[in-house]
This record gives structure tokens, C-alpha cells and sequence, in this order.
């Protein structure tokens, strides 16, 4: 088992004729993803590599049994694709997409909720489990099957910390990249729930960033209903108020949101909190293993 | 995207939120009508500036004849204004919005902002007006009264045992105009309660969603340029995302989670960034060139720091985009570069071997540790060349 996807999960891919959507659909068929199928309206019958392209996410689930969707629509049509995708039947939509208004993020996971689907994202890099499916932009290589399940609203800074656990010779179960943006389809608790039941999942590292207070939320939740062992790295201590550090979701406001009470919160509900990046990987190993 | 104090009232009155009578004044000739308009026997005169605490600064100030609007006008129309929450930085003062002084009986809060953790807009109102809501929220929480809704079924009939109907009306205006205008702050505060038996905002601060400007036409027209910081600005045309600091480490990483990584360990060695600067996943020649132009402006910067984590852009194509960029640009502090990721040997090498004098590092801790220690070097060597 593993968390959400595994080998046999069909993937579509919605935006799949264009620069970034194209790319990566082949990227992800080469890691072994089983892509079935592209949507872009109007380029159905075309191909991408030896992907089939479809008008709509409706024909290519008849067609093929897609379960998953990752979502590479510009911003201003992600909306509607991830209404399309819920309303195919899709139950996992993976949006990597970036700058989306916040109040469609609102209407999207509202309506993916109400008809039982799963929105990761949006503005992230993807979810991977180790060499059985890869649905997103991260690169696959410096992943290695493992135990360790990993949660991060952050991209580069994922890759960093996979990195250092694969070099420190551990592997990951599943990484998920919930996304940067102040509302998400699932959360650090949405995603500590999953590993907690994950039989193949045996500790977590969470990689929590300023802005907002998901991380003082997951420590909470932590102490109350998990059994796995988490440890934590948050980024920004030297960000500065009120500024928004790339991120849409990275800002520190009035009402808190900055690494040190992040910190706080997390280390006084147990988790072992890494302050130096450069240790990722020996933190884990001294905590995990 | 924020926008001025007057220009919000301009868009209560559009949404039938009632607000005191203002005038915007951007000249001095125009203050004496102003004020006979407005004056019972005075009015309130506020500066026009986009930053936290200007009461506390003196920007705004009760007036009492048309000598003391026009002296305050004289004091700070034209002139840089800062505050203690500015860190540091002033902005010119372009506009003074006069209001009318109203006498008033009770102060209220009424804010809309996104509540992330139930992924729904709320709509808070207390009764503690006046104070910051913050503050409210931590000596008071009780105080706070939330009502969330969604934005395709806007509130209705929001009055209760603690929102009485007259603001209850405001409420529902202005979760419309939030929705309407995807804003992600609306705040009046303070709401009052006049003399008269009337609700009425006394002030108002509206920020808008930047992803959500593409729809809003009407909106992009109200960005005052000069609120911009001038680098930032020039970032964000190259796609890049930079916010200034005050340390003497520049850096320029790719992935803003590891960038803000990056400037946490520029502070463990014992250093302080210069800025945030987020480069995108790719890390191009081009974007790493505006990238290393936009840092050098900062006279501060000693040191710069590259750190980039080649994942499906390999290092060896990207060490070339940073040796390109640096003999077009010729960076007069020390570069030091640490790369990691796919091909990472065959993009140390090409570092090693340029004839450029860039100091490769392997780990983050070994690259920040450099960029402090090589930023202090310059300093010296500076220094002493011009004593």
C-alpha cells in the first residue's frame, strides 16, 4: 500500500497540449505513471508522444478508466477544469497550476467536496510514491522507496530534503506537495491522516513554511492522533512581516503565521523540529531509524 | 494588491456601505474648500499613504480651522512620510483625504478576510472597534463574532443576538463586494455609531487578491505605482519574485521555500540577507542575469549567494546560465555558488574551471558559511581602499 496513488492508478492530464503540460505528461509516463489520456479541448485525436488527447475529461474516463487528473489549465481556466474533472468522476485532482485566484480555490474545493473528490494542490509540485507513480513536476530520480512519508507546501525545497533522506540512504513512501497558496485542496492534517494509516509509512517529515497556522493546526493534531513519529522543518525565520515571500500563502500577518511560533508550537507537541537545512537528512536519521 | 483609504470609500459608496463624507486633496489650493465642505466646526485630515500606523505617526490629525488644514497639508503633501511599522522605508505623500468629524457613540469592528483553516471567506465583527483585531483576537477571542459563508451563495439576513440589523446590512454589502472584487481583506474599523443614530465606516482598508486582478479591469486602474518598490517592480516584469531586506548577503535561489531556506541559513552563519529573490524552478541565463542586476542595486549587498537545486533543469545548463550572466555582469562582490541535483558533477566541474572567481560550495551550510565569510573579506578590502 501507499498514500493515494500507487502503480496502478490511470492518470489524465488536463492541459496536456501545452508547454508545461506536455513536458511533464511524458516526464511522468518515463517514470512509469500509467498516463492514459490528455484533455484539451479541441486537440482531441491529437497526440502527445504516444499519449491520446481528448476534448473533454468526461470521454477519456470512458474511454480508459482514469482515476487521478493532473491539472496543468492557465489560471484563469483552472476552475472549470477541476468542475469537468469532478464532474467525470475524477476522485483525485492533482492542480499544479499557479496563481489562481483564491475565491475559485474556494468554489473548487467546495465542489470537490461535496461530490467526495480530492483536490492536491493548487501551486505545488505534485505527489509521488516512490517508483510506482509520479503525478506532478518533481524530478523522479532522487526519490527512493522507503518509509518515510513526506508533506511540504514548498517545491525546491522538497527536492532538498528528498534528497538528503535518499543520500542519507532512506527512502519515502509518498511525498505530497500540498501547495503555497492560502486556501488548498488538502492539508497537513488531510495528509498526516493518510500516513498515520499507511501500513508502509512508518515516520513523516513535514516541511512547513510562514503565513497562515496549518503548521500550529497539524502539531495539535499531532500529539493527538499520531502514533508515527514526525519530524519538521519550517522555512522563513528571517522573513519579514507583512511581505509576501513568493508564495501566495507566505506571509506573515498580524495575527501571527511566523516560523518561530511555528516552531514553538511544534516542538512543544513533541515533534523534532531540524533548524539547520543542512541537516534533513541526519535529523531523520537520528529520529527515524 | 492594496489600495488607498479614499479610493476604498469610493467603492463603499458603490456597494451602499455607508461611510463619513471625504474629500481627497492632492494641491493645497484645493484644502480650503475642502474644509468649508466638510468643516462642522472641524474635520479629520488623513494622509493618503499605504502603511500601518500613521495616527501614531501624526498622519492623522483632528483640524480645526482652515489655517491648521492647510498647515497640515503644507506639513506632509509632497514630503516623505514613515511610520514605525514602515521598517525603515518612506513613501512620498501624494494625497490628504479630509473627513467629517463625527461625533460618535460607540465604535465597532466589521472585517472580511479568507479564513484558511475552513477554506471559506468569514465575515468578524466586535463590538472592541477601534482596537486592532489581532489584538482583540487574543485578549478577547469571545469578543469576535464569525459568520463563514461561501462564495457562490452570499449572506443573507446575517443579524443575531450580537449583529444587530443595521450592520447586519452593511455586512451582506460589503461580503458582496468582497466576493465581486476578490478581495482578500475588507476592514472597517472603525465602524461607529454617530450622535445621530447612524452606522457609519470612519475608515476603510481593502486588499485585493493579485491572482484574481487579470478580471478586474477597474481595479488594476487604482494601483499606485509609486507604493511599488522600484526593485520589486522591475522583478516581477522578468517573472521574478524579490522582496528587499536589510542584511549584506544577497542571494538568488530557485523555489521561494527554499529561498526563505536559503536566507534562514545565511542567518545560522552568523549573517544577514539582503533580499528574497525566487528565480522559478527553471533558473534561466536570462533570469539569473536580472536576477544578479536587481541584488546589485542594493549598495549594502558584499556577498552574493546562489543556491539552486537542479531537479528537471540539470546543473550543468544551469552553471552556464550563471557563468553567462556573470561575465555579462560582472558582479563587484564575491559569487558563491552551490548546486545540487541532477548532473550536479558536470556543473561543479564548469564552475572550477571558469576563469571567473566563483567559490563552489556542496551543502547549503558550506555556501552560507562562505557568503558570510567572504561578504566580512569585501567589507575590509573596501574599506581600506578608500581610507
Amino acid at each position: 500500500m501507499s498514500v493515494l496513488i500507487h502503480k496502478k492508478t490511470k492518470v489524465i492530464c488536463q492541459g496536456i497540449t501545452g508547454k508545461a503540460g506536455s513536458f511533464h505528461a511524458l516526464q511522468c509516463r518515463q517514470y512509469g505513471t500509467q498516463v492514459v489520456g490528455g484533455v484539451t479541448p479541441g486537440k482531441g485525436g491529437t497526440f502527445v508522444g504516444t499519449i491520446p488527447v481528448y476534448n473533454t475529461v468526461k470521454e477519456v474516463v470512458e474511454k480508459t478508466g482514469a482515476d487521478a487528473s493532473m491539472v496543468y489549465v492557465p489560471a484563469p481556466f483552472a476552475l472549470a477544469a477541476i468542475r469537468e474533472a469532478v464532474d467525470a468522476g475524477i476522485k483525485l485532482i492533482v492542480c499544479i497550476t499557479e496563481g489562481i485566484p483564491t475565491l475559485d480555490m474556494v468554489r473548487a474545493v467546495e465542489y470537490a467536496r461535496a461530490k467526495k473528490a480530492r483536490i492536491i494542490g493548487p501551486n505545488c509540485p505534485g505527489i509521488i510514491t516512490s517508483d510506482e507513480c509520479k503525478i506532478g513536476i518533481m524530478p523522479g530520480y532522487i526519490h527512493r522507496k522507503g518509509s518515510i512519508g513526506v508533506i511540504s507546501r514548498s517545491g525546491t525545497l522538497t527536492y532538498e530534503a528528498v534528497w538528503q533522506i535518499t543520500s542519507a540512504g532512506l527512502g519515502q513512501s509518498t511525498c505530497i506537495g500540498i501547495g503555497g497558496d492560502p486556501v488548498i485542496g488538502t492539508g497537513f492534517i488531510d495528509a498526516l491522516e493518510l500516513f498515520e494509516k499507511d501500513p508502509e509509512t512508518k515516520s513523516i517529515l513535514l516541511i512547513g513554511e510562514i503565513g497562515g497556522n496549518q503548521e500550529e493546526e497539524a502539531a495539535a493534531f499531532i500529539q493527538k492522533n499520531m502514533k508515527k513519529k514526525v519530524a519538521a522543518f519550517i522555512a522563513g525565520i528571517t522573513a519579514p512581516k507583512g511581505k509576501r515571500m513568493g508564495h501566495a500563502g507566505a506571509i506573515i500577518s498580524g495575527s501571527g503565521g511566523t516560523a518561530q511560533e511555528k516552531i514553538a508550537v511544534l516542538e512543544e507537541k513533541g515533534v523534532d523540529v531540524v533548524r539547520n537545512l543542512s541537516e534533513i537528512g541526519k535529523v531523520v536519521q537520528r529520529s527515524f531509524v | 494588491m492594496k489600495i488607498h483609504e479614499y479610493q476604498a470609500r469610493q467603492l463603499f459608496n458603490r456597494y451602499h456601505i455607508p461611510s463619513s463624507r471625504g474629500i481627497a486633496v492632492t494641491k493645497l489650493e484645493e484644502v480650503a474648500s475642502a474644509f468649508a465642505k466638510l468643516a462642522n466646526p472641524a474635520c479629520m485630515a488623513k494622509v493618503q499613504v499605504l502603511m500601518g500606523g500613521r495616527g501614531k505617526a501624526g498622519g492623522v490629525v483632528r483640524v480645526k480651522s482652515e489655517a491648521e488644514a492647510v498647515a497640515f497639508c503644507q506639513k506632509f503633501l509632497g514630503k516623505p512620510f514613515s511610520t514605525s511599522q514602515s521598517q525603515g522605508q518612506s513613501k512620498i505623500v501624494k494625497t490628504v483625504l479630509f473627513t467629517e468629524d463625527i461625533g460618535i457613540v460607540e465604535e465597532y469592528y466589521l472585517g472580511i478576510v479568507m479564513d484558511r483553516a475552513r477554506n471559506a471567506p468569514v465575515i468578524l465583527f466586535s463590538k472592541e472597534g477601534g482596537m486592532e483585531i489581532e489584538e482583540v483576537a487574543r485578549t478577547k477571542p469571545q469578543a469576535i463574532h464569525k459568520i463563514h459563508f461561501s462564495p457562490d451563495k452570499l449572506p443573507k439576513n446575517v443579524s443575531n443576538a450580537h449583529i444587530p440589523s443595521s450592520i447586519a446590512a452593511i455586512a451582506e454589502n460589503l461580503a458582496r463586494l468582497f466576493v465581486e472584487k476578490d478581495a482578500s481583506i475588507c476592514e472597517i474599523n472603525p465602524l461607529a455609531m454617530t450622535t445621530l443614530k447612524k452606522v457609519m465606516a470612519l475608515d476603510a482598508k481593502i486588499v485585493f487578491d493579485d491572482n484574481a486582478l487579470f478580471r478586474h479591469e477597474d481595479l488594476r486602474a487604482l494601483k499606485d505605482p509609486d507604493e511599488e518598490d522600484e526593485r520589486e517592480a522591475r522583478a516581477k516584469e522578468f517573472n521574478l519574485s524579490y522582496v528587499s531586506m536589510t542584511g549584506n548577503v544577497g542571494c538568488l535561489v530557485n523555489g521561494a521555500g527554499l529561498a526563505m531556506a536559503t536566507m534562514d541559513m545565511i542567518k545560522l552563519a552568523g549573517g544577514e540577507p539582503a533580499n528574497f529573490l525566487d528565480v522559478g524552478g527553471g533558473a534561466t541565463a536570462d533570469q539569473v542575469r536580472e536576477g544578479f542586476k536587481i541584488i546589485l542595486q542594493d549598495q549594502r549587498v558584499e556577498a552574493i549567494l546562489v543556491n539552486i537545486f537542479g531537479g528537471i533543469m540539470k546543473c550543468d545548463v544551469i552553471a552556464e546560465g550563471i557563468l553567462r550572466a556573470s561575465r555579462e555582469i560582472r558582479p563587484r562582490v564575491p559569487l558563491i555558488v552551490r548546486l545540487e541535483g541532477t548532473r550536479v558533477e558536470e556543473g561543479r566541474a564548469l564552475l572550477k574551471q571558469s576563469d571567473l572567481q566563483i567559490i563552489s560550495c556542496k551543502t547549503i551550510q558550506e555556501a552560507a558559511e562562505a557568503s558570510v565569510r567572504e561578504a566580512k573579506k569585501y567589507r575590509k578590502s573596501h574599506v581600506s581602499s578608500h581610507s
